[in-house]
């Protein structure tokens, strides 16, 4: 059982390791085959070289916008959270706010973020975790509210039989229905608040920050510098989006429960 | 079957969206009781009301005129007392919980203790026949067997009423069958009043002591059947018994459907 799940996992793992592989190993052979001038694109052998150099600016850097997209992660979830409850308690509130919520979402929200650093400076932090929250808000917002009010009605009615209240309804029923829609959510968020973070950052800002440095990096043509940046960027917002693939597979392990074979059915 | 009466229905009718553009009167002049033990069937085409007269009767649904009793009280008392289990055709077990903890829910509402719980929801699970299966998620289970489960969650508290709104509806024909013949060895076992709707005529004719036929728009009382197959077998399939509440059934639906 425990060699089966182990070998599983290996076995879901291998193949797009073995792509990425394979992937850099082409870029690497092509840059250097088609005489590909390293301002153009960098091979991914002077990427890591530069890593290395500018490791300190860099992991700086990269703690830096870290700090920024958990900042606004954690605002955006707590906001889209509490207002999906909010929505969830008053009717008319996500009737009227759902809808409104989807329109927005569908809109660039990064693209606010000049205008939000006109509006809390441009010197802290503030101003670019604020961006990441509300990108982040809108996802969450609508997913969790989803995942509260979409619960069959037969469900709702058979609590009611057994003569449970609405707060006894909305933990035993509405939150862990709830849950799934919130781990969704999450997958969706987590790496979205990073690229959030790095837009954001590319409209001004401190200096020592991921989204900076790939700018005034790529301004003193140091493609490769960028390049270096961008990868810690990548491996980041990757983290993020294993911890939330992780935060789902332990919050809701029905969901990985597999079926049982047609031959046990009686 | 004793002759105190479980539910009393008098002059019951019930009106949706009452004086506006989209009113429907679901039910009128209801008047139905129904004995303690007894296995009665509503069935009707659809849309006459069947549901609507089971959550009357569940507390789910107040009814615009007439009342409503249960065992003496009103049905609100009678919900408050958690003297109901219900079953859908919608199984209604929830993901998150295992299929033991699915029977378990209604008790642990009801302030059981956690080893109380145990034990009941493993003689639930050994009583519709799953007994290995209280680990599992439902959304491992075939259709049927979340049935079952569904089933057993209801009747782990032993409510003294079990309301089914089509119950087996989406179950193939044979575990339909088989789930039948479980249902009435469980109903003969915990002596339970069953309120049962179907629009299935042999279901109704295989279950029942009496069959109420429904007609629709507004849903009225057409007829009631009374049935005696006796013990039921699956061969109490192929009895002229049981062909003959099926014909009286059949006949009874025709001429509703004639009416309109
Ligand atoms: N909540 C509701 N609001 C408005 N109309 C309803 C509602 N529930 C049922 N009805 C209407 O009442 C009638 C009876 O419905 P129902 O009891 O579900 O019928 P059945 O179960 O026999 O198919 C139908 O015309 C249906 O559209
Ligand atoms: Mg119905």
């Amino acid at each position: 059982m425990n060699l089966n799940t182990f070998k599983s996992r290996v076995s879901v793992l291998w193949p797009p390791i073995a792509v990425g592989i394979g992937i850099l190993a082409l870029w690497e052979g092509a840059v250097i085959l088609f005489e590909i001038r390293e301002f153009l694109l960098p091979k991914p052998s002077s990427i890591w070289g530069e890593l290395r150099e500018n490791w300190e600016v860099l992991r700086h850097a990269g703690w830096e916008t870290g700090k920024i997209s958990l900042g606004g992660l954690a605002i955006g979830i707590f906001a889209g959270v509490l207002f999906a409850f909010f929505a969830t308690l008053f009717r008319f509130l996500n009737e009227g706010l759902t809808p409104l919520a989807v329109a927005v979402n569908a809109t660039p929200i990064v693209a606010l973020a000049p205008i939000f650093n006109a509006w809390f400076g441009v010197t802290g932090s503030v101003s670019n975790q604020l961006v990441v929250a509300t990108v982040v808000f809108f996802p969450v917002f609508i997913n969790t509210a989803k995942g509260l009010t979409e619960v069959h009605v037969n469900e709702i009615e058979l609590m009611r039989s057994y003569a449970a209240g609405d707060w006894t309804i909305l933990r035993e029923v509405r939150i862990p229905n709830a849950l799934p829609f919130f781990a969704n959510a999450l997958r969706l968020v987590a790496p979205l608040s990073v690229i959030a973070a790095i837009v954001a950052e590319y409209f001004g800002g401190p200096q020592d920050r991921v989204g900076n440095v790939i700018t005034s990096n790529a301004g003193l043509a140091r493609y490769d510098v960028a390049w270096a940046a961008i990868a810690v960027a990548s491996a980041f917002g990757l983290s993020l989006f294993i911890g939330a693939l992780l935060i789902e597979r332990v919050s809701t392990p029905w969901k990985s429960a597999v079926q049982l074979e047609e031959t046990t059915k009686k | 079957m004793s002759e105190k009466n479980a539910i009393r229905i008098s002059d019951v009718d019930k009106v949706f969206n009452e004086e506006r553009d989209d009113e429907v009167i679901a039910l009128s002049n209801i008047n139905l009781d129904i004995k303690e033990g007894e296995f009665v069937s509503l069935i009707g085409p659809s849309g006459c009301g069947k549901s609507t007269l089971l959550r009357l009767i569940g507390d789910l649904l107040e009814p615009t005129q007439g009342s409503v009793e249960v065992f003496g009280k009103s049905a609100h008392q009678a919900r408050i007392d958690q003297d109901y289990g219900m079953v859908f055709q919608h199984a209604g077990l929830f993901d998150w919980r295992r299929v033991a903890a699915n029977i378990e829910l209604p008790l642990e509402l009801h302030g059981w203790s956690k080893s109380d719980r145990a034990t009941r929801s493993q003689e639930m699970l050994d009583l519709v026949k799953l007994p290995d299966f209280g680990g599992y998620y439902p959304r491992q289970l075939s259709g049927g067997m979340q049935q079952r489960v569904s089933i057993a969650r209801a009747l782990s508290f032993k409510p003294k009423l079990l309301l089914m709104d089509e119950p087996f509806g989406a179950l193939d024909e044979m575990t339909r069958e088989h789930m039948q013949i479980e249902l009435l060895r469980i109903w003969e076992e915990t002596g339970t009043t069953v309120v049962f709707v179907t629009h299935s005529i042999p279901e109704a004719a295989f279950l029942s002591n009496r069959v109420v036929v429904l007609s629709p728009r507004p849903g009225r009382v057409h007829s009631v059947i009374d049935v005696d197959l006796g013990q039921r077998t699956e061969s109490t399939r192929e009895d002229p018994s049981f062909f003959g509440a099926a014909t009286e059934i059949r006949e009874a639906l025709r001429a509703v459907e004639e009416q309109e």
